[in-house]
């Protein structure tokens, strides 16, 4: 029980230029399709165990929840075929088709009866769906007057009231707050080891790590890897990133007024660069004195990556491609959490390690070294370049500063201890008895 | 026509369709401070209105009728006004339901069908209260025609299907082509005076009499105000052509409720 096999799985939605045109396709006898097809999905082929928990990833309109529709059965498919074995519940969006005029009871069992229920048995577990939801008397006030959390509340206390064998959920779950995720998330998982398959679309790194032992990344309608959970979300992060140097609009790299050096002199000598410049976040600065050409992860064993284990020595390398001579170049980051808060920010300068002078054309390259004790979130690493360091930590010129060009996720560690808090301050213990 | 698998799913699907009837009447007056009267209400204004204006101003005569009864406009009146409701109602609610339901079709797997179903089971409980109601007065009024009453039953099957047979085509059109919907409801406005059911059939001229024979509805109000006012047996012969072109609307229906159901959920 709880199998989903999908072959060779695509939808397309119809087009047509006008209503005219649906119109007398329907009605004109023999008449040539007058639609265009649209693909959203094409050729999707995997197929998931009983028990097994597979999350599913892509940017927006990459086809998930279609997908997920084909597969509850909500929408029909152009082609292929989705076979399940086992009773479904499905979270998708928002609510479960909630009739706004409805009470919460009467929605509840409304949507208990569409899952296979009978009135009896949405009854018999009504304290415990009402427990559930923590929507105290609004259980009896009609679901238009909810808020969003509210319907999402009672619509994941409904679908799981009863273990399903298939457990399908869309991003309904964001718009919950934290307390309520980790409840639905603590349930998700005693579902998932009683033997419940599950389906999650996230957005959200650290929970397709936590619950996920599969991946699904989808790209464009098509399944892009299916795999380790871990290698998935490199391949998702990297797409993000490419697809933003592919929207330069969003992302033009400032020329902030700040300390900002002399335009390079002309005799300067144009390198191509190594690689091609990076380019941060408004708030950034570039100027032709040097470009940042590489800004990678590596794990302990050496190999790049966007997600790591906590806990873990890993190490930062930073590229700067130098276009004309430094004198006394610094290279520095900076580790922001989600909310922005900096955790963490040196520089060579600060840690007393200067390089020398570094000539035009010459590539810098820093590899910073670090015990990575963050808690399992994302976060963002900004990078910078100085010359001529003095006092504390100040710079004659910022070379380049790029903010937030960076972005990586860290996953929880098992081996490590158990810890909570932003980051991990390795405390040593030694009992005694006296 | 109704493939066995759509039975199946109906079945399995009964407690969702009978909740969903009763939750439906729940909510439309749980709002409401005199609850389930006002669908007593409406239509009791509406009889109320047209017996002032026709029997009484207009000093309307039923032709046939005995003098010295009473009540016989206001029989006639319901007899009419009240089965054309529920022909209207369930035509009304049929076209827009699919979109009503959009949120449930687009986030819920269940039998479409359903749906059709439960707006049919829906006009027929408010029908049933207003009906009931009228047969509880022609009981006390000493009108009530006797055993021949029960003759309304397969003229009420033969109504609902051609109501239901309409409602999924204008229901399932309306989903793809907004202006079905607004078509509709002005083509109600026409039908509901070209049938006899505020006036007798025999005030009109001889040439538009007989173009009421094309009118279904005529025949199947007419077959009512027959069992109801006079006491006779429906013309069963009339009624067949009605019943004929019923199921094939409803065949039609059917097949296009099927053809497009799945073009439907894309396009909600």
């Amino acid at each position: 029980m709880g199998a989903i096999t999908v072959s060779r799985l695509g939808k397309a939605y119809r087009q047509y230029s006008s209503r005219w045109a649906r119109l007398a396709e329907w009605l004109l006898p023999g008449a040539r399709a007058r639609h265009k097809l649209k693909w959203v999905l094409r050729d999707i082929d995997f197929s998931i165990a009983p028990g097994e928990s597979v999350g599913l990833i892509g940017v927006n309109g990459a086809g998930k929840s279609t997908l997920l529709k084909l597969i509850t059965g909500t929408t029909q498919a152009t082609t292929g075929s989705v076979a399940l074995q086992g009773r479904v519940a499905a979270l998708l969006e928002l609510g479960m088709g909630f009739h706004p005029d409805f009470t919460g009871r009467q929605n509840a069992v409304m949507s208990g009866q569409l899952l296979g229920m009978t009135v009896e048995q949405v009854q018999a577990l009504m304290p415990e769906i009402e427990a559930f939801a923590e929507i105290g008397e609004h259980i009896d006030q009609p679901v238009r007057v909810y808020s969003s959390g509210m319907q999402v509340r009672l619509a994941f206390a409904v679908a799981t009231c009863v273990r399903p064998d298939i457990l399908v959920v869309d991003e309904a779950l964001a718009v919950g707050d934290v307390f309520f995720q980790q409840k639905c998330f603590a349930r998700i998982e005693s579902f998932v080891k009683a033997g419940t398959t599950l389906l999650f679309v996230s957005h959200s790194a650290g929970t397709v790590l936590n619950i996920c032992d599969r991946c699904i990344f989808l790209r464009g309608g098509a399944v892009a890897f299916d795999g380790a959970p871990a290698d998935a979300l490199d391949l998702y992060q990297a797409d993000l990133l490419t697809r933003l140097d592919q929207a330069p609009d969003q992302l033009r790299v400032q020329h902030a007024a700040a300390p900002a050096p002399e335009p390079p002199p002309p005799h300067v000598p144009l390198h191509t660069p190594l690689r091609t410049p990076l380019s941060g976040k408004t708030g950034s600065i570039v100027t032709g004195a040097a470009d940042c050409v590489g800004v990678r992860l590596f794990d302990a064993r050496g190999s790049e990556r966007t997600t790591l284990p906590a806990d873990q020595q890993i190490t930062l390398q930073i590229d700067y491609l130098l276009h004309q001579d430094v004198a006394d170049p610094h290279v520095g980051f900076k580790i922001r959490n989600r909310y922005g808060v900096v955790l963490f920010e040196t520089n060579s300068y600060c840690m007393r390690r200067p390089h020398g002078p570094v000539a035009a054309g010459a590539v810098l390259s820093a590899r910073f070294s670090l015990p990575l004790s963050l808690f399992p979130d994302e976060y963002t690493i900004t990078v910078g370049l100085g010359a001529g360091g003095h006092g504390v930590g100040s710079f004659d010129n910022v070379l380049n500063y790029l903010h937030e060009v960076h972005s990586f996720t860290v996953a929880p560690n098992p081996d490590a201890i158990v810890w909570s808090g932003l980051v991990n301050l390795h405390p040593q213990l030694q009992f005694s008895t006296s | 026509m109704i493939s066995p698998l759509m039975l199946r799913g109906l079945w399995a699907y009964r407690g969702f369709v009978l909740g969903s009837v009763k939750r439906e009447f729940q909510a439309k007056y749980s709002n409401a401070m005199l609850g389930a009267l006002w669908s007593l209400l409406s239509p009791l204004a509406m009889i109320v209105v047209y017996t002032v204006i026709f029997s009484e101003v207009m000093h309307n005569k039923l032709p046939g009728a005995a003098a010295d009864a009473r009540y016989a406009y206001s029989i006639y009146l319901c007899a009419g006004v009240l089965t054309w409701g529920l022909f209207a109602e369930i035509i009304a609610r049929a076209q827009t339901v699919f979109l009503e339901q959009a949120n449930l079709i687009k986030k819920v797997s269940f039998p479409r069908i359903c749906l059709p179903l439960i707006v049919l089971l829906n006009a027929l409980v408010n029908f049933g209260i207003i009906f009931g109601l009228f047969t509880l007065f022609m009981i006390a009024s000493g009108s009530f025609p006797g055993a021949i009453y029960f003759a309304i039953v397969p003229v009420l099957l033969i109504q609902l299907l051609l109501a239901i047979g309409i409602g999924m085509i204008a229901g399932v059109l309306n989903v793809f082509f907004r202006d079905v919907g607004q078509f509709v409801t002005i083509a109600m406005q026409f039908w509901f005076w070209f049938t006899p059911v505020v006036y007798p059939a025999a005030i009109l001229p001889p040439h538009v009499r007989r173009l009421l024979g094309w009118n279904p509805m005529a025949r199947v109000v007419e077959a009512y105000q027959d069992v109801l006012v006079k006491g006779a047996a429906p013309d069963w012969a009339g009624l067949l052509p009605v019943l004929l072109l019923s199921l094939l609307l409803c065949a039609l229906g059917l097949r296009l409720f099927r053809r497009r159901a799945g073009e439907m959920v894309d396009e909600l």
